[in-house]
């Protein structure tokens, strides 16, 4: 594995040591959010827009899956399945329509990459999609975009529009043959919406509930055809893939976890936002860069890519935020949703609160998550108001025990994530909420205006 | 509640009737909508989501009325149907306000400060959760992650976004909402009413001259990584510890993204209805791209 500095200033980030923002960093798809107008098509041309999908075109659909898979982009929504691969599954010449759906409907709690990704560049999505439809022989796509981001449903709606004016969708695509129609479906909120096939289930109008596996999305997926299922930034990163290369995206991340991709800071850091960079980057080098916790505070625990991954703590800080070193360290890396929480966050209410969340979005199809994440929610809120019993805590593990690997889909697992990693981690805090009888944390302290700014007031 | 109270709503003995059809002219203009919606999709029940979306936007929240038209239009039981609209939270089940008032109280709005915008909301409003105003102008509900974490805590009115709220400013958004003063998003175009917006969903365009460009390009949270990686703004110091000492400012250039490491709330309003007019909030061709600096 070569470091390749050369490359736009972005390799793979260095262990430790101190290295500045512009050699950690390798902004791609967020390389020109801040121009006037970014989300344009014009903008978009100006900065090499549709260059990509020229040489796509210029190829064979097979070398096009190939190249994509030797560069190694892998999936950008949380399981970290190799792109290529995924398109490789279509069977040809199989007589049947094939579909492209990206999936859009980014709802993982802490996840806030699609959205803005969308909003300020959309056509780097429907770029991707021409490519990736060319890829796997199909004229039809859908971008199920999840229902409650209308700002983002607008500047899709206008892409796809400019995208039909200029000829980059429509009949015969730059002369190429294909032709291709883009849908862009709003969803109607349902976070299993997000899996992919209760996603299918959704845009076939039912109720977005996940189907049996196999057959696979790839034989059978979309009104019973071979479908792709994508997440907005995986697709969004192979225009830049086909433009500037392969050995460009490989000298980005590591061996295993290739390229360039989006991480999101939230929570009580002093620079809250997306932070684009090769993966394998830690998050300690992201808050050294950034200005850190907000003064005066530690970092307590955090998520490396969503509520549904396992939480770390400050022991966590050195780990390479990619697939295999978030896998090593007993996480996922998720959709590299980085929220981080002070000493002043109380974990008991985190998690109830996470919890809660899961047992409101079970779609209610299997019984582990349908009925024990509303057992959790039962217990959770008992131990946070100090009402639960000592047995309450190896009776939550043992219900995410039996929730975790033996639920339908993954919302199940990722219900349980919280639970037992906040167990591992902070086992203590959840005592003390029983033996002291309540919480021992001013939710107060928590907020981005309660640290020392007593004349805004909380009254909550 | 007791047994007569609990069965109030439900039918015993006869089936209900079947709930009656629009008026002429307004089922031959959603008819040519649907008809629309549905030529887009390979298989026509695709088009229910849309549709759904659609007959909110004709009467506000999914009527029987509404079901049925889906159900004949699509060749589905009215069943069928409701078992689609009830399944998904942004289809209302009874009359509300002209604006959704959502607060997202998912774990990390929750605790930046959603928790505490909601509860103020509902007492300054006198309403509880999904509940709406009596002048009808506002139905607040607590929401889940919307994925703005970076702007926490986050308001959304009618699925446009209110980045880095307080109870004060959520308090003023509200109560513009309720006088009737045109009230816009940091992320989105001027607010339009529930029914408009629905509309959109539905898969009808926004045709308000300017509404795609309102706000501008991304927020100032979606560029911060950007202007550290062009050198825009100074690197923070965060230290081994990530412990930002509180004497480690490094200079007037090192500007926060928000209001967040200088302890405070964002100033002002964050919601541009009267923030500084000179950001990227209101002028996305602001030559210093769309952050606040400190002291604006």
């Amino acid at each position: 594995m070569t470091v390749a500095a050369e490359h736009e200033g972005a390799s793979r980030p260095g262990a430790g040591g101190e290295a500045s923002p512009e050699k950690l960093l390798a902004p791609v798809l967020s390389a020109f959010w801040d121009q006037p107008e970014s989300w344009t098509l014009e903008t978009y041309r100006r900065h090499q827009g549709y260059d990509g999908l020229r040489r796509a075109l210029a190829m064979a659909p097979d070398d096009v899956i190939a190249y994509v898979k030797d560069s190694g982009l892998r999936g950008r929504g949380g399981a970290g399945f190799p792109t290529g691969m995924k398109w490789q599954f279509i069977p040809q010449g199989d007589g049947k329509p094939h579909y492209l759906v990206v999936n859009a409907d980014e709802s993982e709690p802490g996840t806030c990459k699609d959205i803005p990704l969308l909003f300020a560049n959309p056509h780097s999505l429907i770029e991707g999609i021409v490519i990736a439809c060319h890829a796997i022989r199909s004229n039809h796509a859908f971008i199920y975009l999840r229902g409650e981001v209308v700002p983002v449903l607008r500047r899709l709606h206008e892409a796809v529009r400019e995208a039909y004016a200029a000829g980059f969708l429509g009949k015969n695509i730059l002369g190429s043959g294909l032709d291709l129609d883009v849908i862009v479906h709003a969803g109607a909120g349902a976070y299993i919406c997000g899996e992919e096939t209760a996603l299918l289930d959704s845009l076939e109008g039912r109720r977005g509930q996940p189907r049996l596996r196999p057959p696979f999305p790839a034989v059978a997926g979309l009104y019973a055809c071979p479908t792709v299922v994508n997440n907005v930034e995986s697709i969004a990163s192979v225009p830049a893939i086909m433009l500037r290369g392969k050995d460009w995206f490989r000298s980005m991340g590591t061996e295993k976890s290739p390229g360039f991709t989006l991480y999101s800071l939230s929570g009580h850091v002093a620079r809250p936002g997306q932070y684009e960079a090769p993966l394998g980057i830690t998050l300690r080098q992201l808050l050294d860069m950034s200005g850190g916790m907000r003064r005066g505070h530690r970092l307590k625990f955090w998520t490396p890519g969503g509520s549904s991954t396992p939480m770390f703590t400050d022991e966590h800080l050195d780990v390479p935020l990619d697939y295999e070193g978030v896998g090593a360290a007993g996480s996922m890396l998720g959709t590299k949703a980085l929220q981080c929480f002070d000493e002043t966050t109380c974990v008991v209410r985190a998690v109830t609160r996470w919890t809660e969340f899961y047992a409101h979005e079970s779609c209610g199809k299997c019984t582990p998550c349908r009925e024990g994440t509303y057992w959790l929610v039962q217990l959770l809120r008992d131990i946070e108001a100090g009402k639960g019993a000592m047995g309450d805590l190896d009776k939550i593990d043992d219900i995410a025990d039996n929730i975790n690997g033996k639920s339908f889909c993954a919302l199940g697992d990722g219900a349980a994530s919280p639970i037992y990693s906040s167990l591992k981690y902070f086992r203590e805090e959840y005592e003390q909420h029983i033996t002291g009888r309540g919480c021992p944390f001013d939710p107060a302290k928590s907020t981005l205006w309660g640290d020392n700014d007593a004349h805004l007031g909380v009254n909550a | 509640m007791n047994p007569t109270e609990a069965n109030h709503d439900v039918q015993l003995g006869m089936p209900a009737l079947p709930a009656p059809d629009y008026p002429a002219d307004v089922r031959a203009r959603l008819e040519a909508d649907a008809k629309e919606v549905i030529a887009r999709y390979p298989g026509a029940r695709s088009a229910l989501l849309p549709l759904l979306h659609l007959v909110q936007a004709e009467e506000g929240h999914v009527t029987r009325t509404g079901i049925r038209f889906c159900a004949e239009l699509l060749d589905l039981t009215t069943a069928e149907v409701t078992a689609v609209s009830t399944f998904y939270s942004m289809y209302r089940r009874k009359a509300s306000g002209e604006y959704q008032v959502g607060v997202c109280t998912n774990t990390l709005c929750a605790v930046m400060g959603g928790d505490a915008i909601f509860e103020d909301l509902k007492e300054h409003l006198g309403v509880g959760n999904g509940e709406t105003t009596e002048d009808g102008a506002v139905t607040l509900e607590h929401i889940e992650c919307n994925a703005a974490c970076d702007f926490a805590p986050v308001v959304m009115v009618n699925w446009e976004f209110f980045d880095n709220q307080t109870p004060q400013s959520a308090r003023r958004l509200v109560d513009d909402l309720r006088a009737g003063r045109s009230v816009e998003p940091t992320r989105g175009a001027p607010l339009c009413t529930f029914r408009q917006t629905s509309r959109m969903l539905a898969g009808f365009p926004d045709e308000r001259p300017g509404a795609v460009r309102a706000t501008g390009g991304a927020g100032p949270a979606s560029l911060i990584g950007l202007r550290l990686a062009k050198g825009e703004v100074a690197p923070g110091r965060g230290g081994d510890t990530v412990i930002a000492p509180r004497t480690a400012r490094t200079g007037a250039d090192e500007a926060p993204a928000t209001g967040h490491d200088d302890g405070q709330a964002p100033p002002g309003h964050p919601s541009s209805h009267d923030a500084p007019h000179e950001t990227s909030a209101s002028d996305e061709h602001h030559p210093a791209g769309p952050a606040a600096e400190e002291g604006e």
